[in-house]
């Protein structure tokens, strides 16, 4: 028990290690371009008119303040930090005067539900039908399933969300192509809501799923045909151990394990997929929000779900980590 | 090498269909030196024309032929793609190849950063930096700031076949014969470090891609500049979908997927190229 305390620890330092990176990251990025938020937003609020000398002074210093990009760099980082750490990221432009982070919190739980679903879809059948096709390598309806999986695995999430959007919103429109539920419906644990939500979530879940499944299926296939030329595979099957019993006992549990590792490590490309497919079919998540904020020219809004993505997907990876040793028992005793 | 290339043709079908759809590509590209009109220039041809013998993929509202405005696309995307594959993956054999060779401390600290870009999802950090650089933002800002980006996963790869080459018997006896680190490096490693290298280029081109080919669809590039994401953006800014105009848009998805298709199944012949052991049993020799 000792030793797992120790391993928790360690992927808590690298968890903590990623959000110092990638929150130095937009940092760096926002403030070392050569495109000062607060003056761009000035211009932009002085091309409408208004033009006082005194006033864009006052909201010079208040953008500023808001924005934390007066003051010396180094100082600018701390306050950043300050902003970052209490998730304060002034009010939205785009939607004044809502709190950016009041925006996030309706966006996120739909990101969450929708990503957390498909992962978990792609994952568990990607890796069954790779482990049964790494077993039964001759079975032809297999094969085949094989050739159609990797030929969606190589294209990019745009791709196929483009081209199911074509199909179902163009040539055979029976599913909603947009938005995350009915908007005539109300809010609320009923049937009829839940299954509109269920409804509009097909198209994007689709596209995450086909594109997710083939690296898994892949992964274990490879890995399955690994393990079943291992001695005790042999021993287990001249001992009459039934193949029912074999396959997933024996051959799939034991390959599962560097799979558990590549989903931690593929996360963060699951999640760039996912804000490109809720863009395409206007899901109420955070990836519309981010790309709709990148339209507005809204700072705060951009700055705050970038940060929020970058925290959620590492808070993510660190809760796979440290579920790890379920299913390597090895890592506890160590 | 051509013999080698011959039996892969033979006994290989995704290198045999990988080649051919990157031949056509390739040769879609090539075109583009031969297009009679600038890539550029709007209104030089008559709009919204379906395709015909005149213009074999059409015309777009914007009174560009379709076809040639293609072979542009494909030749500039292309061209991103192998740019950010060949400088990412000076980082990646940089960083992975002295992690791996050194150990110790030096590694636990580069792979720490190594997983932090692993982890990280790059997009919206991509997002950002157009956010911030709006209109300082092209091509080749774009293919240096992906390559910063894109190197993590195949540096760690390079690290674990460095990390078993060097407990290898040749390195202890470059070592006794006092070579330096840097000469046992390239000269005794890397040549079996290369091949693998090169099968992660593909998939790292076809990675680069998709990034710019969705960046772009969403106008976050240089939208003047055509590349396959960028005639998408234009086909949905003109509602090239509601407006009918299908031609527009179907054949730069087409030919992107066909793209991304004929790069990883040269990647995974690459991969089992690599392996002699599915080789051998592709050829029927047994083995796993």
């Amino acid at each position: 028990m000792r030793s797992y305390g120790i391993y928790v620890l360690t992927r808590f330092a690298q968890f903590l290690l990623v959000v110092f990176i990638g929150i130095s990251l937009t940092f760096f990025i926002t403030h070392l371009s050569p495109i000062d938020p607060v003056e761009q937003m000035i211009a932009g609020m002085t091309a409408m008119g208004q033009s006082d000398p005194e006033a864009v002074s006052l909201m010079r210093t208040a953008l500023q303040e808001l924005y934390g990009t007066g003051g010396p760099l180094i100082e600018q980082y701390f306050t950043y930090w300050g902003r970052i750490l209490s998730a304060d990221f002034g009010p939205s432009l785009s939607s004044f005067p809502t709190p950016v982070s009041v925006l996030i919190g309706r966006a996120l739980p739909w990101t969450i539900g929708l990503l957390a679903t498909c992962t978990v879809i792609s994952w568990v059948f990607g890796n069954l039908l790779g482990g049964l096709a790494g077993y039964f390598r001759e079975n032809r309806m297999l094969k085949l399933a094989g050739v159609i999986i990797m030929g969606f695995h190589p294209v990019p999430y745009y791709i196929i969300a483009f081209v199911l959007l074509i199909i179902f919103g163009l040539m055979w429109p029976i599913l909603p192509t947009s938005g995350g539920a009915a908007a005539n419906l109300p809010r609320g644990w009923n049937a009829e809501y839940l299954i509109s939500v269920l409804r509009h979530s097909i198209l994007p879940a689709a596209s995450i799923i086909l594109v997710g499944l083939g690296g898994w299926f892949m992964g274990m296939r490879a890995l399955v045909s690994n393990v079943i030329t291992e001695d005790y595979v042999t021993y287990a099957e001249l001992g009459g151990v039934k193949r029912s019993r074999i396959l997933p006992f024996y051959v799939i549990r034991n390959a599962l394990v560097p799979q558990v590792t590549g989903l931690a490590m593929s996360l963060g490309a699951i999640f760039n997929g996912a804000i490109i497919v809720e863009f395409v079919f206007s899901y109420p998540g955070l990836g519309r929000l981010l790309i709709s904020a990148v339209y507005a020219g809204d700072y705060g809004l951009v700055l705050g779900v970038t940060t929020i993505s970058i925290v959620a997907v590492s808070a993510a990876v660190f809760l796979i980590d440290i579920l790890y040793p379920v299913f390597d028992p090895r890592v506890k005793l160590a | 090498m051509l013999k080698t290339l011959r039996d892969l043709f033979r006994y290989n079908r995704e290198f045999a269909i990988g080649s051919m759809l990157m031949a056509v590509i390739l040769g879609m590209a090539a075109l583009s030196a031969f297009s009679p009109y600038p890539p550029a220039n709007i209104y030089v041809v008559p709009p919204d024309m379906p395709p015909s013998w005149a213009h074999p993929f059409g015309t777009n509202s914007r009174g560009q032929d379709v076809f040639w405005q293609l072979t542009f696309a494909m030749r500039n995307t292309l061209l991103f793609g192998f740019a950010v594959a060949f400088l990412s993956r000076l980082l990646s054999l940089l960083i992975g190849l002295v992690a791996g060779y050194q150990g110790g401390l030096t590694d636990r600290v580069l792979m720490s950063i190594n997983d932090t870009f692993i982890v990280i999802p790059l997009f919206p950090l991509l997002i950002l930096f157009y956010f911030v650089m709006r209109d300082y933002m092209n091509w080749v800002l774009l293919t240096l700031v992906i390559a910063c980006l894109g190197w993590a996963y195949d540096a760690r790869l390079i690290r674990s076949i460095m990390m078993s080459l060097k407990t290898r018997e040749f390195t202890q006896t470059s070592v006794f014969s006092g070579m330096k680190m840097h000469e046992i490096v390239v000269r005794e490693h890397l040549p079996y470090v290369l091949p693998i290298v090169f099968s992660t280029t593909l998939n790292n081109i076809n990675w680069s891609i998709g990034l710019e080919v969705t960046l772009s669809v969403l106008g976050f590039t240089d939208i003047n500049r055509p590349t396959v994401g960028t005639m998408i953006f234009w086909a949905n800014q003109h509602s090239a979908m509601v407006a009918g105009v299908w031609w527009w848009f179907v054949f730069p998805t087409a030919f992107i997927t066909l793209t991304f298709i004929a790069l990883f199944l040269l990647a995974v012949s690459m991969n089992e190229y690599i392996d002699p052991r599915s080789r051998l049993a592709r050829m029927g020799m047994g083995g796993a």
